[in-house]
């Protein structure tokens, strides 16, 4: 019997190629539309994928830190909020978790943890956020409240350089901290609707999170009653030492880069810690691009190279739904508990992805079946944790 | 000659004692189902818009949560962007307050949500100073009272400026000669103040309703001014029929000096109603959900959130405390503006009583639980026709009393007649906006703000 993962998929605007807007199959002006996003779900969804994400971003450049990223005009560009699109996602999608992408330096955790816990309520179960650290000058510029922030990486290329950017990781840390407080502050049975005593709430069971952080403070409980989750999702992308280290001591799930499947194991060291409640799940990235033939799929990919490189950290696949499956076996058996899929262009390769790919590797024994779990978190196989102040009242 | 037509907003019952949960028929005030029931009832009637209040903090009452009424709701705007989802017509217009978001921020959420809803997209604007709320954020309650709208005001700008910094024709997606924007697509939007320093250019595309809607609730000076220079929608409180033209009249006067039209702003005053089969069934069905709305501990709760102090040793059904308030520190939080001169607002409830005759739990109800609009549907029906045909209001904004069933009955029994006085829509325009069912001017796409100047584009 061989190892079981679960597979996911990464979604933005055309794809991941700089160039996937150019394609015939893609559909450049429809990129903020909700009949393209409806869509997209849906195909997801209906392929039993356990979760897509949602990029984001707070400047039109994205998260470049490239001077011109809001000037240049050959770029795809105009996006959504990704937390309110995959809210707008859930009612049309049944099985699929919804982790869209929220920055750590400007919203108000407040705003961004009652969102995501309302995204669990709509989605009945089923949300997620993939949690990102710091800014780049654009997006502060665009806020005009906060001068200082990273710049970029520094010459080190390791975050544990930057004063700015270690800053930034402590700041997320408390975001992610805040939302799992606020997630908390109801327990399950705190609307209690006595008609004897004329209470709807339980007091005794609503608790203020009263968080005091280095950058940030938040009082009350939450305004939205504990979700189906309990706990929504939390995720983070991670290529080295810090973010491991923010993952492991934050998220639940976290996506990482190796360059092969080799690269694994030492990931995997590096994302073992001590102090955790549940175990932290691992998935790999893979970035695809999925024609009948290499030989298409070869043409392809040298015309989008020739018109836009692409940039990345992740190990990129082109050829067959075949060659991907057997990348995906290859991580399958380093010991990681899923691969996220990033389609290089939108929406043909994730059509190629639910057509093809997924059929080939269900075939091939590696795929999960989908458990009828009812929430996101129980299907990747955590359990739903009781409320924390529900705990320390039983042990005091 | 035609009629004018009436508008009408669908209020999603609330966290407050108006909201009856101990109704047998009343279901989950949080979970999606109720939601989607509520939209598509609303939708069934017809409305312009459903509307959503918001609240930044659980309501706390002498130091603690308060536990008598309703409590919880969802994050307004994910609410919002999910119904777009299962609605096809119906505005969405959520209360968001100016004081504890950004502009960028606020103004790409509504924009993300005007989108996904093909221009259905509203905002009710609202302002807070007080550090109750503000304690939740990660400023604090930092505002002072007084720059409440001066920052609501230049939010509002800035937040027009954005939703109008993208050309209509932006996107060209040319894939030949690799222009996804025309050069000139995006105007650059500087906004910098005592309160804000913005230096920004906008990444949502412009919505087929060019922005969105901008509701106003309050009534001081600065919030008339705020609805005069911003709003298009005013939901107001003025319901008895000559004070709600006396209003009608100042507010739509003002538009002349900002050079708008008076069909440029509407005017939807918040309206409670109890349908009967005949007058007096439907006096009785009121008073009966008076007493499920104000029950005896919510009454005296109520006097203690005034006077401020422990008074559970009185009878409900009896006359007032005789006890003086408590002015000294504040003790009831999140529940809106009662806190400003407690003393005077006393001596009127006393007199109050005193005149009518009334224990506490009647007074309660009295000043609570009044119900707008009662009788049979056809008395509903003619009253808010003459509402609107003699310019007291341009429709109102309902506001039920249970979740989610409590547009039912109005939109079975009242919804009809007024179609049939010839003042309400019979169906949908298809791909109408949110401003084209308030019957609102379009969108100048030119009004882009003034200090805004196209980006360059690079030069590669």
């Amino acid at each position: 019997m061989p190892d079981r993962i679960h597979l996911a998929v990464a979604l933005d605007g055309a794809g991941w190629h700089p160039a996937a807007w150019r394609e015939t199959t893609a559909r450049p002006t429809e990129l903020t539309s909700p009949a393209y996003w409806r869509a997209l779900a849906r195909t997801a969804d209906g392929a039993g994928l356990l979760l897509a994400t949602i990029e984001d971003a707070l400047s039109l450049g994205g998260r470049s830190f490239e001077p011109d990223a809001e000037t240049r005009r050959d770029r795809a560009r105009g996006r959504l909020d990704a937390v309110l699109l995959a809210s707008f996602l859930a009612p049309v999608t049944r099985r699929l978790g919804l982790v869209p992408t929220a920055t750590t330096a400007h919203p108000e955790p407040f705003h961004l943890a009652t969102g995501l816990q309302t995204l669990d309520h709509a989605s009945r179960g089923r949300a997620g956020v993939r949690l990102v650290a710091g800014s780049t000058p654009q997006e502060r510029a665009n806020f005009g409240r906060r001068a200082d922030g990273p710049t970029g990486l520094p010459a080190s290329g390791r975050v544990e350089d930057d004063p700015a950017l270690l800053s930034a990781f402590r700041e997320a840390g408390e975001v992610a901290e805040v939302i799992r407080r606020l997630a908390d502050s109801w327990e399950d049975d705190a609307i209690v609707r006595d008609l004897e005593s004329g209470k709807f709430l339980d007091r005794e069971r609503v608790h203020n999170v009263d968080f005091e952080g280095e950058f940030f403070s938040v009082t009350g409980a939450s305004i939205v009653p504990r979700s189906p989750q309990g706990r929504p999702l939390v995720t983070a992308l991670a290529h080295q030492s810090v973010p491991y280290r923010f993952a492991a001591e934050h998220a639940d799930l976290v996506f990482v880069t190796p360059a092969d499947a080799g690269a694994v194991g030492g990931i995997l060291d590096e994302l073992a810690s001590g102090e955790r409640e549940e175990p932290l799940r691992v998935f790999a990235d893979l970035l695809v691009l999925v024609e009948e033939t290499r030989t298409e799929a070869a043409a392809v990919w040298n015309r989008l190279q020739d018109r836009a490189p692409l940039t990345t950290d992740a190990r990129v696949v082109v050829g067959t739904a075949d060659d991907v499956v057997e990348e995906i076996r290859a991580l399958t058996a380093q010991g990681i508990d899923g691969v996220r899929l990033r389609p290089a262009r939108l929406p043909a390769d994730l059509e190629a992805i639910a057509d093809r790919v997924v059929p080939r590797a269900a075939a091939a024994g590696i795929l999960l079946p989908d458990d009828g779990a009812p929430t996101l978190r129980e299907r990747v196989g955590l359990p739903r944790l009781a409320s924390r102040y529900a705990r320390q009242e039983v042990g005091a | 000659m035609t009629r004018r037509q009436i508008h009408l907003a669908a209020h999603f019952p609330g966290v407050n004692n108006t909201t009856v949960w101990t109704d047998p028929s009343a279901g989950s005030q949080i979970d999606f189902s109720s939601f989607e029931y509520f939209a598509r009832t609303a939708e069934r009637g017809f409305f312009d818009y459903l509307f959503l209040a918001e609240g930044l903090r659980l309501r706390e009452h002498r130091g603690q949560l308060h536990d008598l009424d309703v409590a919880g709701r969802p994050n307004t705007l994910s609410i919002l962007s999910a119904l777009a989802a299962v609605t096809e017509h119906i505005g969405l217009v959520g209360t968001l307050n100016t004081t504890f978001n950004e502009p960028y921020e606020l103004a790409r959420q509504l924009g993300t949500l005007d989108l996904l809803s093909n221009g259905r997209a509203g905002w009710n604007a609202v302002t807070s100073s007080d550090a109750f709320h503000g304690a939740n954020f990660r400023r604090g309650g930092y505002l002072d009272h007084a720059d409440r709208y001066v920052r609501a005001s230049e939010f509002a700008a800035l937040s027009k400026a954005l939703w109008s910094s993208w050309r209509d024709d932006a996107i060209v997606a040319d894939a030949e000669t690799g222009a996804f924007l025309r050069d000139d697509a995006i105007a650059r939007v500087r906004h910098e103040s005592r309160l804000f320093d913005v230096d920004a250019v906008f990444d949502v595309p412009r919505s087929p309703q060019g922005r969105p809607v901008i509701v106003q609730a309050g009534d001081s000076p600065d919030g008339r001014d705020f609805a005069t220079d911003h709003a298009d929608v005013i939901f107001s409180l003025h319901t008895e029929f000559s004070d709600a033209q006396q209003f009608y009249r100042d507010v739509k006067g003002r538009l002349a000096a900002r050079g708008r039209d008076e069909d440029s702003l509407k005017i939807l005053p918040a309206a409670t109603f109890v349908l009967g089969d005949t007058a007096e069934d439907a006096r009785e069905r009121s008073r009966e959900i008076a007493l499920q709305q104000v029950r005896p501990q919510t009454a005296i709760t109520y006097l203690e959130q005034i006077w401020n102090r422990d008074l559970s040793g009185y009878d409900p059904e009896g006359p007032l405390p005789d006890v003086e308030p408590d002015t000294g520190v504040e003790t009831a939080q999140g529940f809106a503006g009662r806190h400003a001169a407690i003393r005077d607002r006393v001596g009127q409830l006393r007199e109050q009583a005193a005149a009518e005759n009334l224990t506490i739990r009647e007074l309660v109800i009295r000043l609570t639980a009044k119900h707008t609009f009662v009788g049979t549907p056809e008395h509903v029906a003619s009253e808010i026709d003459r509402y609107v045909q003699e310019r007291a209001t341009d429709g109102f904004t309902v506001v039920g009393h249970v979740t989610p069933h409590g547009l039912d009955e109005f939109t079975d029994r009242v919804v009809p007649l007024l179609q049939e006085r010839g003042s309400y829509r019979r169906s949908y325009d298809e791909g109408a906006t949110l401003h084209d069912l308030l019957g609102l001017p379009p969108v100048d796409a030119s009004a882009a703000g003034a200090a805004s100047a196209p980006v360059p584009a690079a030069t590669r």
